[in-house]
């Protein structure tokens, strides 16, 4: 009897990590940007290309940055979530919009509508590759220091705003 | 007539795109492009997660393979291209995972079962030869086993 428990105990163990890895997603990187200072950058505004945006001038604020782009699929089916988390002006969103026609994009917020204080146009996706961006959409919570404290790729739910990112605004906020 | 002149064009047309999307299709210096071909073949896609940076044709990897290419004409390094990568992607992006203490059970665990196997292998060959118990033939036994070994040519002639 014995001599098979030992195999046994073996099989269980492997089919219990194979189990756990079956739940878990292999497209969520774990960003190395968590509790960094987000990267520095300057972009011109979509809305307006003569004026400009940086990351610098949003010191001493809590906000979001959410990354997207009128291409991205995923991105419309978060839109409507952050047009209402934008009315309940619980925190700033600002956007990038990730290698993306300026027609198209102000296109898609005309008709989508336009939740966010200022959107920064990175055209060809330099700004991007610093804040690590694999897949838009992706939304950076950054605190009063400027470092990222929350980083969530692919489309943002209500559950994770309201478990998430709002009672982390809130704590980060005091 | 017409009809394949258009044909002609739309194919030419469309091996130009392909031309253009090819990763290796740079005029650049060749030893740069080697480089390149070389780290990025270390390095992984992160939007299709089995192809290396080198292989991918995701914009993103074009995007990053331009990168690392600047980075490489500004004279900086292979080590410092790859810090540059992972402080943005994390060690994910490398194929070869770096030997660190969260990464000490990939790196050796297959070594400790080796051990561990070579150590029941061990026990379990010497067991084996305790139980192993001479014992010789009785009278009998040796008899049935001349008859049976001087049968066996006969068989075979037969």
């Amino acid at each position: 009897m014995s001599r098979y428990l030992i195999p046994l105990a073996i099989f269980i163990v492997l089919v219990v990590f194979l189990a756990i890895g079956l739940t878990r997603d292999p497209h969520l990187v774990p960003s190395p940007l968590i509790n960094k200072p987000a990267p520095a950058f300057q972009l011109p505004q979509l809305k307006d290309p003569a004026k400009s945006f940086s990351a610098q001038e949003m010191r001493g604020k809590v906000w979001l940055l959410n990354v997207w782009a009128s291409w991205c699929l995923p991105c419309r089916e978060e839109h409507e979530l952050l047009v209402k988390l934008s009315m309940t002006r619980l925190v700033p969103i600002y956007g990038l919009n990730y290698k993306n026609e300026r027609d198209e994009a102000l296109a898609w917020l005309r008709e989508f509508g336009d939740p966010y204080v200022v959107v920064a146009s990175d055209l060809d996706g330099r700004v991007g590759i610093e804040y690590g961006v694999y897949g838009v959409p992706e939304t950076y919570l950054i605190d009063r220091d400027g470092v990222i404290r929350f980083k969530q790729i692919g489309p943002l739910t209500p559950d994770i705003i309201k478990d998430t990112i709002l009672p982390m605004v809130k704590d980060i906020s005091k | 007539m017409k009809h394949l002149v258009i044909l002609l064009l739309m194919l030419l047309s469309s091996a130009v795109v392909v031309l253009g999307q090819n990763p290796q299709s740079t005029v650049e210096d060749p030893a740069i492009e080697k480089r390149l071909h070389n780290l990025s073949q270390e390095l992984r896609c992160l939007v299709c997660q089995n192809e290396t940076l080198a292989d991918s044709r995701a914009d993103l990897a074009v995007d990053l393979r331009n990168q690392i290419r600047e980075q490489m004409k500004a004279g900086k390094t292979d080590k410092e291209i790859i810090a540059f990568l992972t402080a943005r992607y994390g060690d994910f992006v490398l194929y070869r995972p770096p030997v660190r203490p969260t990464t000490y059970l990939l790196w050796f665990g297959p070594f400790v079962l080796l051990l561990v196997g070579l150590v029941f292998l061990f026990r379990y060959v010497r067991q084996r030869r305790e139980l192993i118990v001479d014992r010789p033939l009785s009278d009998d036994e040796r008899r049935r086993a001349e008859e049976l070994l001087e049968e066996q040519p006969h068989k075979e002639t037969a």
